[in-house]
Parts: C-alpha cells; sequence; structure tokens
C-alpha cells in the first residue's frame, strides 16, 4: 500500500496522545466535604428562626437607609478624592530635596498613621470647642498691629467653629487627614517605581520638573498605585461606620442598627449591613477595573481603538 | 550668537566630581556648526557624563561649557555665576536633543504620542500642527505604519528610531547621542545608523558616542577618543582610526577593530 502511494504525500501525522490521566482522588474528597459544610450552611440560614429573612427585606430599603447609603458613599468617594490630592501633595513633599519640606511631609505621615481613625475622629468632632470662631487671615496680626501702634485685625473671614466641625464635615475632615497619610506612602512608592531615565529624557526634551511629574511620572505611577488604593477605597467603605464617633447619624450601618435596636431584631439587620457592605464594595471594584485598565495602556499588549481602526483600514484596503 | 565661527558646542577644561572621584578631568572639545563629533573610548572613561554636562543633566564641577554662544547652566555676570533657575535650564535644553542607550521612550504613549508631547506641552504648538509634523518625522525615519503603536509593541531599533523622531520634533539645533545602537540586536543596529547618517546629511550637528567604527569612519568629521575623564586624541577619523598617536589609542583600538 504504502508503496504505491505518491511520494508527495507525507507521512501521516502521529496519532493523538490517548493515556489514562492521573487521578486525583484528594480532590473529590475535598469536593465532598465542602459541599457537605455548604449544605449544612443553607439549611441554618433557611432554618434558624433568628434571621427573619422577610423581616430583613422588609427594612433594608426603607428611606433612611437609602439615604444612608447615600451618604456612606458619598463620604467614601470625597474622602478617597480629596485624600488622593493630599496623598499626592504629601508625597512629592517626601521626595523634594529640601529637608525641611520633606521632612515636614515625614512628620505628617507619621502622626496620622499612628492615630487610630476613631480617635482621629472623635477629636475633629470636638474642634469646635477649640476655638468659637476660625478665621481666615493674616498670621500673629494683632501682634503685628500692636507692634506697628494700631488696634484691631487683619481677618477676612470668620466662621463658627461648632457649626464647621459638626456632623459630615468633621468626619470628612478627620477621614481625609487620615486617608492622606497612607496614600502619601502609596503614591511615593508608585512615583519611586518609573525609570529615572523618564525623567531624564522628559528633561532632556525641556520639560520642567513639574510637568514631568505631571505628564510623565505620575500617570506610569497610576499603575502601581491603583491596585492598593483600590484597598485603601475598599477599607474607606467600611472605616465609614467609625463615623458613629463624629456622629454622623444619616451613614448606612447607623441607620440599619438603629433599626434593629429598635425592633430587637438585631441580627437580621446585621446581616442587612453585611449585604449592604457587599453590594456597595463590589461597586467600588467594579470603578477599580475600569481605572486599571485606563492607566495601563502602553503595558499590555491588547490592541488600542486607533490601532484597530488602522489595521482594519488596512485590511480592507488590501482586499480591494 | 551671530558670529559664523562661533563653535556649537565650546568646553574648557571641564570637570566633575561624584562626591570624591573626579570622573571628567578637564576636557577641551570644540564642536562647529554642522560637524558630526563621534567619541570613543573604554566603558567608565567618562563619554556619558560629559554628553549629559552638555545639555546639563549633570552640573559641571569645574570649567565652562558652552552651547551655541550660552554658558551651560549659569548666568556669568560681573565676574560672578548665578545658577540658572528650573524654567531657564528647561529652556536651553530645548535646542538640544538626547538620545539614550535604552530609548526612554513614554512607555504610556504612542509613537505619534511621544513625538507631539514636547511641542505641545513645551512650546505650546497646536495639537493639530504637532500631530502633522510628528507624522512627518515618523515617516522619516521609516515608520509611518507605526505611529500608533506603544513602545512594548516596537523593536528595538524601531523604538530608538522613534526616540530620534521625539528629539527632532523639537528642532534641536544639536543632537547627542549616547550609544544609540549599544542596547539592539546585531541586525537592527543598521537601520538606526541609517536615520543618523541621513541626520548628518541633512546638516545636523551631532555629537555620537559609539562603538561603531564603521559609523564613525564613514560619517564622522572629527574622532575623539577619551579614557579615564580626558581627551587622549582628537583628529579625523580615518586617520585616529588608522594610525592612532596615542599608545593609549593604540591599546583601545587593539581591543575593538
Ligand atoms: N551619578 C553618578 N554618581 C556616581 N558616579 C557616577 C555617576 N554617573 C557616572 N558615574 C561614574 O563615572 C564614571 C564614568 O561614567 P560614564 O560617564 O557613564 O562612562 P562611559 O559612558 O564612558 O562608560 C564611571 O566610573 C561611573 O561609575
Ligand atoms: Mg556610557
Amino acid at each position: 500500500m504504502a508503496a504505491e502511494a505518491p511520494d508527495t504525500t507525507r507521512p501521516a501525522p502521529p496519532e493523538p496522545i490517548e493515556a489514562v490521566p492521573v487521578r486525583h482522588p484528594g480532590r473529590w474528597i475535598a469536593t465532598a466535604v465542602i459541599a457537605v459544610l455548604a449544605a449544612m450552611f443553607v439549611h441554618m440560614l433557611v432554618t434558624n428562626p433568628v434571621f427573619q429573612w422577610d423581616f430583613m427585606l422588609d427594612n433594608m430599603f426603607t428611606p433612611a437607609v437609602l439615604r444612608g447609603a447615600q451618604t456612606t458613599l458619598i463620604m467614601t468617594v470625597l474622602a478617597m478624592v480629596l485624600g488622593v490630592v493630599l496623598g499626592i501633595v504629601l508625597a512629592v513633599m517626601r521626595l523634594s530635596p529640601n529637608p525641611v519640606v520633606s521632612g515636614t511631609a515625614w512628620t505628617y505621615i507619621w502622626f496620622f498613621r499612628a492615630i487610630p481613625r476613631i480617635v482621629l475622629l472623635f477629636f475633629c468632632a470636638n474642634l469646635g470647642a477649640m476655638y468659637g470662631t476660625y478665621e481666615l487671615g493674616i498670621p500673629f496680626d494683632q501682634q503685628l498691629m500692636g507692634w506697628l501702634g494700631l488696634s484691631g485685625d487683619l481677618r477676612f473671614l470668620g466662621l463658627d467653629g461648632n457649626q464647621i466641625f459638626a456632623g459630615f464635615t468633621a468626619g470628612l475632615l478627620g477621614l481625609v487627614l487620615s486617608e492622606g497619610a497612607y496614600m502619601a506612602e502609596i503614591v511615593r512608592a508608585g512615583i519611586q517605581s518609573v525609570d529615572p531615565g523618564q525623567v531624564e529624557a522628559a528633561n532632556a526634551l525641556g520639560m520642567s520638573r513639574g510637568k514631568a511629574m505631571r505628564r510623565i511620572v505620575l500617570p506610569q505611577a497610576m499603575r502601581v498605585i491603583i491596585p492598593p488604593t483600590g484597598n485603601e477605597t475598599i477599607a474607606m467603605l467600611k472605616d465609614t461606620s467609625l463615623l458613629i464617633a463624629v456622629p454622623v447619624t444619616t451613614e448606612l450601618n447607623f441607620q440599619l442598627r438603629a433599626i434593629g435596636s429598635r425592633t430587637f431584631q438585631i441580627i437580621p439587620m446585621a446581616v442587612a449591613s453585611i449585604l449592604w457592605y457587599l453590594a456597595l464594595s463590589s461597586l467600588l471594584m467594579v470603578g477599580q477595573h475600569f481605572l486599571e485598565r485606563r492607566f495601563s495602556r502602553g503595558f499590555g499588549t491588547r490592541e488600542t481603538k486607533a490601532q484597530r481602526a488602522a489595521r482594519q483600514a488596512r485590511e480592507i484596503g488590501n482586499t480591494k | 550668537m551671530s558670529d559664523g565661527a562661533q563653535p556649537m558646542v565650546r568646553a574648557e577644561g571641564v570637570r566633575k566630581s561624584f562626591g570624591q572621584v573626579e570622573v571628567l578631568k578637564g576636557i577641551d572639545l570644540d564642536v562647529q556648526s554642522g560637524e558630526v563629533v563621534c567619541v570613543i573610548g573604554p566603558s567608565g572613561s567618562g563619554k556619558s557624563t560629559f554628553l549629559r554636562c552638555i545639555n546639563h543633566l549633570e552640573q559641571v564641577t569645574a570649567g565652562r561649557l558652552w552651547v551655541n554662544g550660552h554658558l551651560v547652566g549659569y548666568r556669568e555676570r560681573g565676574g560672578k555665576l548665578y545658577e540658572l533657575r528650573d524654567k531657564e535650564v528647561s529652556a536651553q535644553r530645548r535646542d538640544i536633543g538626547m538620545v539614550f542607550q535604552r530609548f526612554n521612550l513614554f512607555p504610556h504613549m504612542t509613537a505619534l504620542e511621544n513625538v507631539m508631547e514636547a511641542p505641545v506641552q513645551v512650546k505650546g504648538v497646536r495639537k493639530a500642527d504637532a500631530r502633522r509634523r510628528g507624522i512627518e518625522l515618523l515617516e522619516r525615519v521609516g515608520l509611518a505604519e507605526r505611529v500608533h503603536n506603544y513602545p512594548n509593541q516596537l523593536s528595538g531599533g524601531q523604538q530608538q528610531r522613534v526616540a530620534i523622531a521625539r528629539a527632532l520634533a523639537m528642532e534641536p539645533s544639536l543632537m547627542l547621542f549616547d550609544e544609540p545602537t549599544s542596547a539592539l540586536d546585531p541586525e537592527l543596529v543598521g537601520e538606526v545608523l541609517d536615520v543618523m547618517r541621513g541626520l548628518a546629511q541633512s546638516g545636523m550637528t551631532m555629537v555620537v558616542v559609539t562603538h561603531e567604527m564603521g559609523f564613525a569612519r564613514e560619517v564622522g568629521d572629527k574622532l575623539v577618543f577619551m579614557d579615564d575623564g580626558v581627551v587622549v586624541e582628537v583628529g579625523d577619523p580615518r586617520q585616529v582610526l588608522g594610525d592612532p598617536q596615542h599608545v593609549r589609542t593604540r591599546a583601545f583600538l587593539s581591543k575593538v577593530l
């Protein structure tokens, strides 16, 4: 047979391997154990009367709870945005060649990382007691005016301390001050991860230090900064429940707990709280995913929109 | 400045120390406008440091360095030197293009964005104009098909050609090359040298640190041999390579040729 076949035919490709696969009995045992445990857990959830699922569902979407979720989300986003801005400023200061500037940033970070958030929040809530009013003006103005033989002061804007340091603002202030310290370290690590050759290339093109930082270094540092910032954001979401120390009573956890204590249905509302935080942090994870994609441009092998357009144009050109 | 005989680069007794270590020990060198000067020498002899001094990426510790008649990094008034501000140093660098051994393209920007960045951000050129000019430059270095690729989608030779286009976009009057082909696979060296040869023929003033003796002989107007922080020998490339006068030049060339 083979001898009669024409010369041009190549030898038949080797037939695919059919071997007996290695068995993994351990995997089957583990699967069985987990299945049993999961079944027990679901059974407990369904049959144990403390969960009161109907009650929970009826009460976890009341207007007050929805407002609480809104407050929690807004607080998280605001505290993170301002915290990141503060962190960038501190990180750039920390890397400054001026020892006073970098020392100031170091001291700030050292101080605010040491303080538990709940303690800081409590302190911020009571800043109104330190001075009755907070005024904007020229420092040491009264001493200065006295020295010049004049009376009066040089202040432009006065605010009632008890008004600014109440509720939402006090809570936001505390969270931002604390977050800035953590973000500073994250941003610094990001900045330092960028190849120094990048700054040199930017400088050689005539870009100033500030412009090189904004246009070249920070966008590349974002790749390193974003994943830990995602962690920080989720931690922040959870830490808004510490606002009870201010107190900010419109916040999510407070509202759910209030329903629980009022109705003596503690466990259902605690479970409702868990589910709410799960849902909100999942939402934030989606945001993180898109941010990561945005700042990984030029680092993966994904085709960009412009490249796809160019390739399609070429392919159409070729088929014509 | 309008003096035709004024050199593009003039170095007089340039010294540079890092801490206790003196890396440049008094460099005297003139580069005339339109000239291509190639610099060779053993590793660690201070070639890169000298190039970096020319655009003030390093500050010289003694001596004087002028580019286009301007003292680099300082202003001289009443016999005293005043350090220039960050902004003024940046302004000086705009006239000097630099190409690095490791390309140093901006990885988060496409080839075209790399080329447009400095004109738009530094010179305030309108985006549409910068784009048109950028595409022209990328065509000139043979990368018309690659304008929308990110650096990590390009070969080393292509990346280096983008880097050259990026430097040219600022319309410099002087180009510095620090071993532009040393990080490339051998088969990619030629395409970069071709672009540089074209640039030299167009009349660009160039200072090229290189190990490509063929390029130095063929394109260079002048060859500088540096060793241990000093200029050991300067001359016509053919002459220096064919009949080196100095024993250290001979020793070096016998190793690389
Ligand atoms: N930033 C720096 N700090 C300390 N030493 C340096 C620095 N840059 C270069 N050097 C030293 O200066 C010498 C010359 O370096 P370089 O100019 O890079 O040489 P070449 O480019 O000729 O190989 C080397 O010994 C190197 O270690
Ligand atoms: Mg070098």
